[in-house]
């Protein structure tokens, strides 16, 4: 028992190191991606920054009418689904397809319109960082002629560390009880 | 030192095979025909003008890419970046070995590997629409694709059994813009691979997969006679960024540099 109560604490001593941020990133993460993002109060991040916590991922644009929306109430259907306890372990980050237009601005109004708090991360990052990411996930966009995106609309969740756990795409603000669970468990 | 250096250069040309990062500019085309019946677009896609490397990259190339940038050896790079096939017959990580001849295209990499390879030279994969215009070129013409022989011709190759040694990336015959092997020796990855989104992925899925496209996703074709150009489609849009096959190599594109542009 003693014995179980001595790890308990070191392992909460490492988890709160400062060295914990410089570890190496896992191999099998997402996080190995190399890439600059700016959040919607113009903050600077890299993906390897947003270790510790596990989160729910989706790529989206901001100009987009029907299914974006959407990815967003499905995002807080999830959210919705959890006890306030287990909504403080979890972020959300929504990255821009469409980097061109979306900038800082465009991306603090979404955040603003919808009333995201601080677990909430709208992010940009270049063009091609963002067809990594993509393709990192497994989303599949195309950009159209009238300026609207063509993309698959998924939301992923990751571990602590940027590993793929799983992955829903079934939108709505219902959201998907076997999702639910996968999240539930990343958390305990 | 010297001497194996020019013999090399004297060699290449006399093998018939382009020299090592040889590039050519290619107009572009304002109008171009895609046999992707794109909804928003009337399937005409414009091209700017862009300069695409002339032959496939070889092993030889890749390995002086792998030696550069240690992270991408096999056995090195990140598994979320390439699966376990990943330059698997090459002998060892930095040694290509008696399956991998160092003229032949590199395959077994993957699309992040390629991505990265076009990168540290300051270029990037060919867009699907670029690498589509290339490629419906022949001897004569910038687009031959009307033409039932060049289709006939181009179809041989895809009914070839796929076990045998690949052929040298640049042995094939020039096209009209300088450029070999577009057609009968490897697929080729291109950026945007992922933007084909044929809809036989979400087809089977159930309603709760009806919203996994947003907008006017499924693409159909305008050229159901193009078979060759069908296929590629058909592949790139079955793959994964980390996959690789045995016949899956790539080549770059580039902007147009402006040391070129006499204007």
């Amino acid at each position: 028992m003693k014995s179980f109560i001595v790890s308990g604490c070191l392992l909460a001593f490492f988890a709160h190191t400062p060295n914990f941020a410089s570890e190496a990133v896992p191999a099998d993460s997402i996080y190995q991606l190399q890439a600059s993002f700016q959040d919607q109060q113009d903050r600077s991040f890299q993906l390897a920054e947003r270790r510790g916590r596990p989160q729910l991922v989706a790529m989206f644009y901001t100009s987009c009418k029907y299914v974006c929306p959407l990815i967003i109430d499905s995002v807080k259907g999830v959210e919705h689904g959890l006890t306030a306890a287990e909504r403080e372990g979890l972020d959300f980050l929504l990255v821009s397809i469409d980097p061109a237009r979306d900038d800082v601005a465009a991306l603090a109004s979404v955040a603003k319109k919808r009333k995201l708090d601080a677990h909430w991360t709208l992010a940009r990052t270049d063009e091609r960082a963002v067809r990594k990411l993509a393709a990192l996930l497994g989303v599949r966009y195309r950009a159209l002629e009238d300026g609207e995106f063509n993309h698959t609309s998924t939301l992923y969740l990751l571990d602590a560390q940027g590993r793929k756990l799983t992955s829903s795409s079934k939108l709505g603000t219902v959201p998907d009880p076997e999702f639910v669970a996968a999240v539930r468990a990343a958390l305990n | 030192m010297r001497t194996p250096l020019i013999a090399m250069l004297a060699m290449a040309p006399a093998l018939g095979f382009a020299a090592e990062g040889a590039w050519v500019t290619l107009p572009g085309e304002p109008e171009f025909a895609t046999v992707l019946a794109y909804e928003d677009s009337q399937s005409r896609v414009a091209i700017a003008p862009f300069d695409l490397m002339t032959r496939p990259v070889t092993n030889a190339d890749f390995l002086g890419f792998v030696t550069r940038h240690p992270d991408w050896r096999r056995g090195s790079a990140a598994p979320v970046f390439v699966s376990g096939e990943y330059l698997a017959h090459w002998s060892g990580p930095l040694s290509l070995g008696a399956a991998a001849l160092p003229e032949q295209p590199a395959t077994q990499v993957s699309w992040f590997a390629a991505s990265a390879y076009c990168e540290a030279l300051g270029a990037r994969l060919p867009t699907w629409s670029e690498w589509e215009y290339a490629a419906a070129a022949d001897a004569t013409r910038a687009d031959a694709r009307q033409d039932p022989a060049w289709r006939e011709t181009i179809l041989a190759w895809y009914s070839k059994p796929s076990g045998e040694a690949l052929a040298l990336a640049g042995s094939g015959a020039a096209d009209v813009h300088g450029i070999r092997d577009l057609h009968g020796l490897v697929w080729e990855w291109v950026d945007d691979y992922a933007a084909m989104l044929v809809s036989a992925d979400n087809r089977d899925q159930g309603d709760a997969d009806l919203l996994k496209f947003c907008g006017a996703g499924a693409l159909s074709t305008n050229d159901r006679e193009n078979y060759a150009v069908l296929m590629r489609i058909a592949m790139l849009s079955a793959l994964e960024a980390v996959d690789s096959t045995r016949n899956l190599g790539f080549r770059c594109a580039r902007e147009v540099s402006r040391a070129k542009d006499p204007s």
